[in-house]
């Protein structure tokens, strides 16, 4: 067992940590107050080629590994969380399940755009009525000829209106359940497909989070993502993956904490010292500190399963309810350690503490992630 | 055109740790970057290549691990890398280093333009490019902000204190180039792969055409007795913001870009 990063790995994450750090991290607390998506930041990060690191040459990718794009996952979300999933909800969740279950054609003209950085991606399957019981799908596709029609709508949909590529599930037969969705490649401008209202959310306010409203849209029938009725599979191996992204958002969001509070309980003098120097401060820190270290472990585990092909569903789910619960735990301590001032907009921990909220919410709750975890242990 | 960028690895800090023995740089523990200013000076050569085509090459003068700083201005685009490492070369003053550098520049052969960083960080004394041109008989242009190039003639922007000049000359020259000549750009990810699979070629003192009596501490005729920061006094800068919380905002990044923070 190795604890080392490769040169590649360490290469690929001071790249990002130099752009992070230089290009998100100075905007990040006005985009959170404006409550604004940067195009700006989205397009620089595909014109880098971060969206293409874990696929093949052959489609725009730099043949990177899994790990190596869960560092810059990681490293954007230290510097703005919502820049973290922007990036997260392209790869994972749309360039991912195409590559995996595409056909060639499918993924010359969807996933090189997105891979080489000239489109952004996004994932359609919640509804209102559908979060985690997914299977009760209300939007419906009808084959009529050569087309499906789709009708419905999604909500919480990350990058939608910014992304021109949407991976979206639907019904083709309700008499089946989870066994009649199907997922479907749409471009934006199809038309009769249309974006809502933007949601206002407690965090991550630089990712762009929207509806998505289907109206008779014409769907092509080479369009249609793996075959028909395979749609619950593809939507739950895709969030499978979806989770390291998350994890690595959240692992991000509390290394950021936890260099904030290191940083600020040094600084802060009260009573003649710094406020590090009492153990009360100190000891917290410690376990802050751990806490990151472990969910660091269990995060690049999970990447590293996937890079070599082993089974990963139970260590992506353990990964992201660890690494999203010792975000919120170690984010709150930092508002701890800032006092007063952590209260305040003034410094950036108070917005950690909000973004890390999501991480324990989206891609499957954390009650989700138990049941995934537990599931497989009592097989 | 054909240009070649002399790089040099810098130690990532603004207070260069000094052996009080030896009076040399204490590398270790202390991370390393690609000279600031050598950015700017690999940048300013990746625009003219975009522009009038040709060919970017950058070479380094020191230990093996000087390779990681080529292979990062590889991965923002540079087409070849050398570096130039041999134990003879150690202990090299300004004018050993220049002689070397000079040497291989003369091997690879059918130079158009020779670009350097003002200066490097660490030793801060702006003389190796300068002495680059002299031991090569070259035209040279220092503390350049900006290059415009038409076939063999050149016409660059040279920044001092009260203003600037501009200079006309002919390639081949030597350019050294000033941080505000550009904004150098970041590697991209597929560049960062390639650079990482691509071999960087060495040169030690058997591959040059070199006296062995101009190398290292040997051809070195000065010797450092003591480095130490000397009071300086440099024009001030106002910044100007609508607000103070602005202001402050772009004093720091300022502060940080320039590695004093």
């Amino acid at each position: 067992m190795q604890f080392q990063l490769t040169e590649e790995q360490k290469t690929m994450q001071k790249l990002v940590r130099d752009f992070a750090e230089k290009e998100v991290a100075p905007g990040a607390a006005e985009r959170d107050e404006k409550e604004e998506f940067s195009r700006e930041i989205a397009d620089a990060m595909g014109e880098m080629g971060f969206a293409g690191i874990c696929f093949p040459e052959k489609y725009g990718g730099a043949d990177a590994d899994v790990l190596s794009y869960i560092l810059a996952v990681e490293e954007l979300s230290r510097a703005d969380a919502g820049v973290g999933i922007t990036l997260s909800a392209t790869v994972s969740l749309c360039a991912w399940p195409i590559f995996n279950f595409g056909t060639e054609e499918q993924k010359q003209k969807y996933l090189v755009p997105l891979t080489e950085g000239t489109k952004q991606g996004a994932f359609g399957l919640t509804e209102p009525n559908a979060g985690t019981d997914a299977a009760s799908q209300q939007t419906v596709a009808v084959l009529d000829g050569d087309n499906y029609v789709i009708n419905g709508s999604k909500i919480f949909i990350t990058n939608a209106g910014e992304a021109e590529v949407y991976v979206v599930f639907a019904m083709t037969d309700k008499s089946k359940g989870v066994k009649g969705i199907t997922a479907f490649i749409l471009e934006k401008g199809m038309p009769g497909f249309t974006f809502g209202k933007k949601e206002h959310k407690m965090g991550i306010h630089s990712s762009m989070t929207n509806e998505l409203i289907f109206q008779d849209v014409k769907v092509p029938k080479e369009n249609m993502l793996g075959k028909e009725g395979q749609g619950f599979k593809i939507a739950m191996a895709t969030l499978d993956g979806g989770r390291i992204g998350v994890a690595a958002q959240a692992l991000g969001i509390a290394q950021a904490a936890l260099e904030h509070a290191v940083k600020y309980s040094k600084e802060r003098v009260q009573f003649g010292k710094s406020i590090a120097a009492n153990q009360a401060i100190g000891f917290m820190l410690a376990d802050m500190a751990t806490k990151v270290d472990a969910a660091r472990m269990l995060v690049y585990r999970a990447a590293s399963f996937k890079d070599q092909g082993l089974p990963y569903s139970k260590e992506a789910a353990m990964a992201k309810m660890y690494a999203s619960d010792i975000a919120m735990e170690v984010s709150t301590d930092a508002v701890q350690i800032f006092g007063g001032y952590g209260y305040s907009r003034e410094y950036p921990v108070e917005r950690l503490m909000r973004d890390a909220k999501i991480t324990q919410i989206y891609e499957g709750t954390n009650q989700v992630q138990r049941m995934v975890i537990s599931g497989s242990l009592l097989r | 055109m054909e240009i070649v960028v002399c790089v040099k690895q810098v130690p990532d800090t603004t207070e260069v740790k000094i052996d009080p023995v030896t009076n040399t740089l204490i590398r270790q523990g202390v991370p390393s970057i690609v000279n600031p200013f050598d950015k700017n000076a690999v940048e300013a050569a990746l625009q003219l290549k975009e522009k009038h085509g040709g060919k970017v090459t950058v070479i380094s003068m020191g230990p093996p691990q000087a390779k990681d700083a080529l292979k990062e201005c590889l991965a923002m685009g540079a087409d070849e890398a050398l570096l130039i490492s041999d134990r003879a070369f150690g202990g090299a003053d300004t004018l050993a280093t220049s002689y070397t550098i000079a040497c291989a520049i003369k091997k690879l052969g059918n130079v158009d333009m020779i670009i350097c960083g003002k200066q490097a960080i660490d030793g801060d004394t702006a003389q190796v490019g300068p002495e680059i041109a002299e031991h090569l008989d070259l035209a040279q242009v220092t503390c350049v902000s900006k290059i415009e190039v038409e076939g063999n003639s050149i016409k660059v922007e040279r920044e001092h204190e009260e203003g600037y000049e501009i200079i006309e000359t002919q390639t081949p020259v030597l350019l050294t180039v000033l941080k505000s000549i550009n904004e150098p750009r970041f590697p991209t990810i597929k560049g960062t792969m390639k650079a990482n699979r691509k071999e960087i070629p060495t040169w030690t003192a058997g591959d040059m055409d070199v006296n062995p009596d101009q190398l290292g501490l040997k051809g070195s005729p000065t010797q450092v007795r003591r480095i130490f920061t000397p009071q300086q006094r440099v024009q001030g800068e106002i910044i100007k913001a609508d607000s103070a919380r602005e202001a402050a905002s772009k004093l720091a990044s300022k502060l940080l870009e320039a590695k004093i923070v």
